[in-house]
């Protein structure tokens, strides 16, 4: 193929996974939309777990414990009826990125290591922390909230109506990570990735950027459990283990680190996964990932994502 | 003045627990260079062979060296089929691989003995030495003890043995000891071998006050990891009084501070690893990294 095909095979491409993508929630039957909405979730959780692992190589093992900020920040916002439920996906956003942020200036000064023992504390803390403040959190018990409704004129049903929600949050942040990804900031970024010392020769402020790689990715983290919140409707402790960041970073390994398209196959393994093998044993989830996350590593570092290009440039 | 001793008391005995952990995780990294995020869950599958051992019959003194020596094969076996490919590869890769062991090693022990919590025997006899109206159990006593001993013999081994020479010169530059005829390979499973033994110590003198289940050590890894943390991870008797500061503080905290209480007693390890981060990075004892451009 000569580069114009491809280019053309491209754009093609993405018409037909925009139009499937737009046309599955009338195709589906409600159980399938709810479980679409929620790989699209876990897909931006992903994206931002990426920006930190794939572009910048840091490594974060609680990144469930900023999912499970931003879905309880809109979880009690929505119980309470302070804002209107758009509203709290900022809200989420905005925490996150802060409560990243300040966790990073210490973890972040040095390698990457630290950052791993420190958000692994932080994910482990966080179910005695929520648990332990129940007049606000619900305690053990968590919040029911009620889902957000579709709005009249568009007269879709909730679960479609989510979906599009889901659909729309993964689509400006794809965009905007993209774009960040292809600023002077992405650049700074992956230059870190390669080579710190030649990095910080070359101008770059480490610190600065590693950290604020951090706080970018707690914030999709914070925005893809607002999300989170609205279409399970529902947040408790036990939903955001410490299993939950695992799974996270296992979903991203698989999926493929450092490209954009392995949050989205890592989305359909987080979510897959566990509930199909779940059948055979409970142990079986755990066993799977581990196994492929060490496979993965050591036959094919850029993940499923990584493999089809590689696939696609023998084809050629 | 008598509670608050006490609590000192008991503070040391689970300050010991992390301790072994500690160690286990500081042999490593002083060879490799890594943390090994699996070290807690090799060491929780370790206790279940101990537990299946005394289960089918075997005294638990018979059961003990017999877990050791499996653990310290088991170690050995991990890092040929499993770091070794990675060997050499960045950070990351590494830290990657160990977490995917973690995970599996975890649902591999969910597996074969079920996620339900199992009662462990207690080595030690119940009872408490009474000193001045300061409980000393035996338990606490018994497990300070092991970890005394255990230190004692790494100690013997890297200063006294000609396998600890050669140790300590992988630990210093991998490539002039290869140059001088060390087996570097062979000292690094050596390594892990035995930090996967301390591990399995560590698990086994905590499973009698927790309960063994396969999420049993995930706790203990934290309180270990900010042990060595503070006490520096390249520092063998820095490591151990981290452990025992870290399990003092956390008594402490939970019992004194009325915020903290029992259930929030797991951030204590993370504020300190957050503190020790800011103030004095390389810990209480360990040596600033310093890097030629």
């Amino acid at each position: 193929m000569t580069a114009r095909q491809v280019r053309w095979a491209r754009w093609a491409g993405g018409i037909v996974l925009a139009a499937a993508a737009l046309y599955a929630p009338f195709y589906f039957v409600p159980f399938w939309n709810f479980e679409f909405s929620l790989v699209l979730v876990y897909a931006v959780a992903l994206l931002g777990l990426n920006l930190l692992v794939g572009y910048s190589g840091q490594i974060s093992l609680g990144h469930g414990a900023f999912f499970a900020l931003g879905a309880y920040a809109t979880a009690v916002l929505m119980f309470r009826h302070v804002v209107p439920y758009p509203v709290t996906l900022v809200v989420a956003g905005v925490l996150c990125f802060a409560v990243g942020f300040a966790f990073g200036v210490p973890a972040l000064r040095l390698r990457g290591l630290y950052l791993a023992l420190v958000t692994l504390s932080v994910a482990l803390f966080l179910q005695p922390f929520l648990k332990r403040f129940g007049s606000l959190t619900g305690g053990s018990m968590g919040l029911t909230i009620t889902k957000p409704d579709a709005p009249a004129w568009t007269g879709l049903a909730q679960d479609q109506w989510l979906y599009f929600c889901a659909l729309a949050v993964a689509v400006v942040s794809f965009w905007l990570v993209r774009s960040l990804m292809r600023s002077r900031v992405g650049r700074a970024l992956l230059a870190v990735r390669e080579n710190e010392t030649a990095a910080e020769v070359m101008g770059v402020r480490l610190a600065f950027y590693k950290t604020l790689a951090f706080a970018w990715s707690a914030m999709l983290a914070g925005v893809a459990g607002a999300v989170y919140a609205w279409v399970i409707g529902f947040v408790s402790p036990d939903s955001f283990t410490v299993v939950l960041s695992i799974t996270l970073l296992a979903g991203l390994v698989v999926g493929g680190l450092g490209s954009m398209s392995g949050p989205v196959f890592g989305g359909f393994f987080v979510m897959f996964v566990p509930s199909v093998s779940q059948d055979v044993n409970e142990a079986a989830p755990g066993i799977i990932f581990g196994l492929l996350i060490i496979v993965v590593m050591f036959v094919a570092p850029t993940g499923l994502a990584g493999l089809l290009r590689r696939l696609a440039r023998i084809r050629k | 003045m008598v509670n608050f001793l006490q609590q000192v008391v008991q503070g040391l005995g689970s300050g010991a627990i992390y301790a072994s952990l500690a160690l286990a995780l500081a042999l490593i990294y002083r060879f490799t260079g890594i943390v090994n995020l699996a070290q807690g869950e090799m060491a929780m599958f370790s206790t279940y062979i101990a537990w299946q051992l005394v289960h089918s019959g075997m005294s638990f003194w018979l059961a003990l060296p017999t877990t050791l020596l499996i653990s310290f094969a088991g170690g050995m076996l991990i890092e040929r089929i499993i770091i070794r490919p990675v060997e050499g590869a960045p950070e990351l890769t590494v830290v990657i691989v160990t977490v995917g062991l973690f995970v599996f090693v975890n649902a591999a022990a969910g597996f074969f003995w079920s996620f339900l919590i199992k009662d462990f025997p207690n080595p030690f006899p119940g009872g408490a030495l009474n000193l001045g109206g300061v409980q000393f159990g035996y338990g606490t006593l018994g497990i300070l003890g092991v970890v005394a001993v255990v230190m004692g013999l790494l100690y013997l081994l890297f200063q006294h043995t000609k396998i600890g020479l050669g140790m300590r010169a992988v630990s210093g530059d991998p490539v002039s000891a290869r140059l001088s005829g060390v087996r570097v390979g062979r000292i690094l499973a050596l390594g892990w071998g035995l930090a996967a033994t301390a591990g399995a110590l560590s698990g086994i003198l905590v499973a009698p006050l927790l309960f063994l289940e396969p999420n049993m050590m995930s706790g203990v890894l934290i309180y270990a990891f900010a042990a060595a943390t503070l006490g520096g991870f390249d520092s063998p008797v820095g490591v151990v009084i981290g452990g025992l500061i870290v399990g003092v503080a956390e008594t402490l905290a939970g019992a004194y501070i009325g915020f903290v209480g029992s259930d929030l007693k797991v951030g204590v390890p993370l504020v300190i690893i957050l503190v020790v981060l800011l103030l004095r990075p390389q810990g209480l004892f360990g040596r600033p990294t310093v890097e030629r451009a």
